[in-house]
């Protein structure tokens, strides 16, 4: 037999035994035993040299081509029992993509706490700036510089907890309008200013009243301020809170510390306008109150109010989130049940 | 005010329905409580007259009435009540009729006897006990003679009308009134009213003022005080179409002497007050201050104990009215009345509103009282009420009024320009519209180059300023045709100071570190206001007059309200809760000078922080995740200096040995642990984590900046080291050691394991730490590693006795 037949027949060999081989172990070692220094074709071309210089190249060249279709066997071999092997793998590594995820620790911001922060982002994207006033306030912020002088009705509506004649736990955020006036640099334009926090009236709670709650007050005063910028600021309050389909209506009432004196309804989102039993069937409800500075208030102060003027509004983040979310118990928000608060976990 | 349509009807031609009128009424004068008619939700109510009537052969108190409804035959119809009568008109349910209370009348059988329908009383057709008539109150009520069978019985009562109850502000006193009314609605329509005032004829020769004086010593007290004497009179029934005005308004019809008086104070919103006349002990009337614990039995029947502050009528000395609020038993009107002195006065608005709140006496007459009387129809209201009385009661009215006291009736002149009203609210208004508006109020005003000067009536009392002028013309104007713009662009820049951005990326953190935001209640117990201080402070600041037990001291820490929360969780099976609040506490400083408020935050945890799940463990709440928690926040708010952690055993309502106090520098600005178990009993909670830091502190600290630091580039070197160590020697004690010795190249020391109990010998413990060395400035080399680390071993064996594992 020839070098030549004898390659051929390596190759066959070679090829069928690749073929055959089952695992990746198997390839290896038909990989040593045919292409291995050792190997067989090595053996063969060790015979070469009784080869004519005429026969020898072409011997080689077959030589060469034998084994590069060998190791390519092999190496496509290899690949196809790797990929098995990967496959078969994954097979096992299969779980059931239904079962849950792992728990995770995640807080929410309180929902009165979310409607303060929205309100109050949207005052400073419209200039304003933010005041925190105290909690325990002087008789004469809280009422007298507001236009409330010690006999006014309109202190009945509020029933208050004194600590002393004259300290008490503030009824109204509105006790920083007064505080504002009296500091700001109007020389520097001006006052534009947002104050949330809570505030307290002497009540019994129930399921609409608490002794505590919140309120956001606002204020605008300058040398050219009107009552139609109130009534675009609130629009823009009661959309941003409640949706643009809704409509607002202004109506006369009265505060002392405001004069013209107006609340805003809107729209009542549950009947839209036909009337229910949340509007108390006026389809309406009422979000706010406001109106434009007395000049008591700006006079008190010492701002004058023949030069200066404009408009304070004040809204109820408490009745808000009642409305908003058809929380029937103020209550829910001050005993902090924990499947309350992790309700409100909306982000987007 | 419950305001009738059918009795603005008879004043202004209203050119839109009862709903449309209250929306514009809403919109332009004052709130709306509700519209209703009080025929809503009844149906099949008739007239019917008893034709006759015989005992129910069954029962004692039932009869058999054989009842005409216009429909030719009669109906048989079992009536209970005990003045049924033969010949009269009654109010007849049909079968099919729906009643009070939403009750469905049937045809039915009582004992044996079919009845075709119910006779009612006026409770059972939505009356309530307040205002039918208390003649009636046993019994079923008689429709005029002239009624016609079968026709619906709502015109013969008034109940087809349509109420507009109105919600009166405290400056429009003088919507208290359908004079008021008409004259608001005539302002906003445009419309000319027809208003009816009655004139008094005196039909009695006698004079008044020899029946009785008026002498009011302090005017102050009753600013206008004017009688008349009524002889001769009649106590009766007022005729129907004046029940149904009282009875529309809510008022319960008593007698005519009565009704009147209630009918004056709804037409001009003037109370009155009528007295027996023969009853009154002496006849000069006074007005004067009670004196304290002076008794006084008003008509209610109680007897009341007043105080210096109260206001009485008097007669000679003695009591017998509470001025404006309620009359006193002794002198009111009974059915053997014969002569009545009828008073139309002001009293002052905050002596009774006091007195009212006092009494808890909120009458018709002193809600009015509180909010002002119009000085215009004192005298009008008076004479319309004497006549009246004298019609209805076939009574004389005497010659001439008393007046005890008479403030003047007087116009306030309000400057105004057009240029100031359209700067004020946003518009462009003319002259003419604005001149318009005033015409339409009945303001009477002049004008030149536009500048008003306008007269406002005494009857709105309201108006004394520019502003309040202001506020009437954007009323009426509209405010729905005022234009909608936003305040003209300036410099201000909005945004969160620095404070206020601290706070808020407080809550932010904690939010991120899985604790949800509680908001508590600031006042408190007494005792709950001292626990769980930062520093004690002594005694809180309390309220004068708190409303409940539970609210009557001001907090001066945060978690007390934050075991409440966990506490009411507990109590509804909510074992799992993650909580923490920032807000105020307040620290009481000296008497009449107001707290200092501390803004702080705290946190408290229990029972499961993550939720145990089919392949996680879940996460229990303990000490070293709370002090995580704050660790993070700590590090996360960027504080400078650096934070320790010390044990703190005398805390009284913490754990002895699971309590640290967070220090900066030297000084303690919060702690955190585990509550006290015997506080835990307390509250009726579980074991509970918690914190609380004082932000006031935190807020001023400095920060660290926001500045990159390079990666170094060069490679690091570990090294482990196992201690062996006395249990009481704490992973501080060592940190300060390994931190203290370690050298220029230790840029990190983490400790990876502890170990106590067997295989250790007794009060032993094992701490495992890495420390890892590195020169930012080039490669290190291992024998300056080993140098550095051979040091810092043979200083813990010589500072803390370690034995290297
Ligand atoms: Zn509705």
């Amino acid at each position: 037999m020839g070098l030549k037949d004898k390659l051929d027949q390596l190759l066959q060999q070679g090829l069928s035994e690749v073929k055959a081989s089952s695992d990746l172990e198997k390839i290896n070692d038909i990989r040593v035993k045919m292409l291995g220094k050792k190997g067989p074709i090595t053996q063969v071309l060790r015979g070469m040299r009784e080869l004519s210089a005429e026969e020898r190249p072409k011997i080689g060249q077959f030589a060469n081509k034998v084994r590069d279709e060998l190791t390519s066997a092999i190496e496509q071999r290899r690949n196809e029992l790797e990929q098995a092997k990967i496959n078969a793998q994954l097979e096992h590594e299969k779980i059931d993509v239904t079962l849950p995820g792992t728990a995770m620790a995640q807080g929410q911001p309180h929902v009165i706490q979310q409607i303060i922060d929205q309100l109050v982002d949207l005052f400073i994207g419209m200039g304003y700036e933010v005041a925190t006033g105290d909690e325990v306030e002087e008789d004469r912020y809280n009422f007298e510089m507001l236009n409330l002088p010690k006999d006014h009705p309109a202190r009945d509506m509020q029933d208050t907890f004194y600590i002393t004649p004259e300290t008490l736990m503030r009824t109204q955020t509105s006790p920083m309008q007064a505080r504002m006036l009296e500091t700001h640099d109007f020389s520097k334009g001006p006052l534009k200013m947002v104050s949330p926090g809570k505030v307290y009236r002497r009540d019994t709670d129930d399921a609409t009243h608490s002794h505590q709650f919140h309120q956001v007050e606002g204020m605008v005063i300058g040398k050219h301020v009107t009552m139609a910028d109130l009534k675009g600021t609130l629009e823009v309050v009661a959309q941003e809170l409640f949706g643009d389909e809704l409509d607002v209506r202004l109506r006369p009432s009265y505060f002392p510390f405001t004069e013209p004196s107006v609340e805003a309804d809107i729209t009542c989102f549950n009947c839209h306008g036909r009337g229910c039993a949340i509007c108390k069937h006026t389809g309406w409800i009422e979000v706010l109150g406001a109106g434009m500075t007395h000049p008591n208030v700006l006079k008190m102060a010492g701002v004058d109010p023949d030069v200066y003027g404009g408009f304070a509004f004040g809204l109820g983040p408490d009745r808000f989130a009642m409305l908003r979310y058809g929380v029937e118990d103020i209550r829910d928000f001050y005993q902090n049940d924990i499947r309350f608060l992790t309700q409100f976990n909306q982000k987007g | 005010m419950k305001v009738s349509y059918q009795w603005l009807q008879e004043y202004l031609d209203l050119p839109e329905k009862p709903a449309d009128l209250a929306e514009r009424i809403a919109r332009t004068s004052v709130d709306i409580n509700d519209v209703y008619s009080p025929s809503d939700g009844l149906t099949k109510l008739v007239v019917g007259f008893v034709d006759s009537v015989k005992p129910h052969p069954d029962s004692d108190h039932l009869t058999l009435c054989q009842v005409n409804i216009g429909e030719g035959k009669l109906v048989q119809i079992v009536c209970g009540a005990p003045n049924i009568q033969a010949n009269k008109n009654v109010i007849v349910a049909l079968p099919g009729a729906r009643i009070g209370n939403n009750i469905k009348i049937k045809r039915s059988k009582m004992r044996g006897e079919l009845s075709e329908g119910m006779i009612c009383a006026l409770q059972e057709i939505g009356f309530s006990e307040q205002t039918a008539p208390k003649a009636y109150d046993e019994g079923i009520w008689f429709l005029p003679e002239d009624a016609k069978p079968g026709e619906s019985v709502f015109p013969y009562l008034g109940m087809d009308d349509t109420i507009i109850d109105t919600d009166v502000t405290p400056n429009r006193g003088d919507m208290f009134s359908m004079l008021g009314n008409v004259n608001d609605i005539a302002a906003f329509y445009g419309l000319t009213p027809h208003f009816k005032m009655l004139p008094v004829k005196e039909n009695s020769e006698q004079q008044a003022e020899q029946l009785i004086k008026v002498n009011i010593a302090d005017q102050n007290l009753a600013p206008t005080y004017k009688m008349r004497v009524i002889t001769d009179v009649t106590i009766k029934d007022s005729p129907l179409w004046l029940q149904i005005r009282l009875w529309n308004a809510g008022i319960r019809p008593i007698s005519n002497v009565v009704d009147v008086t209630n009918y004056i104070l709804l037409k001009y919103g003037q109370p009155l007050h009528s007295f027996d006349y023969a009853k009154l002990p002496d006849k000069t009337i006074g007005v004067r201050f009670a004196k304290a614990g002076e008794p006084f039995v008003t008509l209610d029947e109680d007897e009341r104990e007043l105080t210096s502050n109260d206001v009485v009528v008097t007669a000679g000395d003695h009591p017998v009215a509470l001025a404006g609020t309620m009359g006193g038993l002794e002198t009111a009107i009974t059915d053997q009345t014969t002569s009545v002195a009828l008073e139309a006065a002001i009293f002052d608005p905050i002596l009774i509103r006091k007195q009212a709140r006092r009494h808890d006496l909120h009458s018709e007459s002193s809600s009015r009282f509180e909010r002002g009387i119009n000085p215009e129809t004192v005298e009008t209201a008076l004479n319309e009420a004497a006549e009246l009385i004298a019609q209805l009661g076939d009574a004389k009215v005497t010659t001439g009024i008393v007046t005890g006291s008479e403030r003047a009736i007087k116009t306030t002149e309000v400057p105004l320009t057009v240029a100031r009203t359209n700067h004020v609210l946003g518009t462009e208004l003319t002259v003419d519209q604005i001149a318009g508006i005033f015409k339409r109020l009945a303001f009477e005003y002049t004008e030149t180059d536009g500048e008003f000067l306008v007269s406002v009536p005494a009857r709105r009392w309201d108006i004394s300023i520019e502003a309040d002028l202001l506020e009437e013309i954007a009323r009426i104007y509209g405010y729905d045709n005022l234009p909608s713009t936003l305040p003209a662009q300036t410099s201000n820049i909005g945004g969160l100071n620095e404070r206020q951005h601290f706070l808020r990326a407080s809550r932010r953190v904690l939010e991120g570190l899985g604790l949800n935001q509680a908001i508590s209640y600031s006042l408190t117990t007494v005792e709950q206001a001292q626990q769980f201080e930062i520093v004690r402070h002594g005694e809180p600041m309390k309220l004068d007059y708190p409303m409940s037990q539970d609210h009557v001291a001001t907090r001066m820490s945060l978690i007390g309200g934050l075991l409440n929360d966990v506490a009411y969780n507990a109590a509804r099976k909510q074992v799992n809760v993650n909580l923490y609040e920032q807000g105020r506490i307040f620290i009481p400083t000296d008497k009449d000078v107001r707290p200092e408020e501390q803004e702080h935050i705290a946190g408290a945890i229990t029972g499961q922080f993550t939720n145990k799940t089919w392949h996680h463990e879940g996460q229990e709440a303990d000490f070293y995740l709370i002090k995580g928690i704050v660790e993070q926040y700590l590090t996360n708010m960027a504080i400078k200096m650096q934070v320790t952690y010390r044990a703190n055993s005398s805390r009284p309502e913490m754990h002895p040995g699971r309590t640290a106090d967070i220090l900066i520098g030297e000084s303690v600005v919060g702690y955190v642990g585990q509550i006290h178990p015997q506080m835990a009993k307390e509250y009726k909670i579980a074991s509970t984590y918690v914190f609380e830091l004082n932000l006031e502190q935190l807020v001023t600290q400095p920060k660290k900046e926001r500045h990159y630091q390079m990666i170094s580039k060069y490679p690091t070197i570990t090294r482990d080291i196992a201690l062996l160590v006395d249990e009481d020697i704490t992973n501080a004690d060592i940190l300060d050691v390994i931190n203290d010795k370690g050298g220029a190249y230790l840029t990190d020391v983490t400790l990876f394991d502890v170990y106590e109990g067997a295989h250790l010998p007794a009060h032993k413990k094992s701490l495992a730490y890495t420390l890892t060395y590195q020169d930012k400035e080039g490669t290190l080399v291992e024998e300056k590693v080993n140098q550095a680390f051979d040091k810092v071993v043979q200083q813990l064996i010589k500072q803390l006795n370690v034995e290297v594992r």
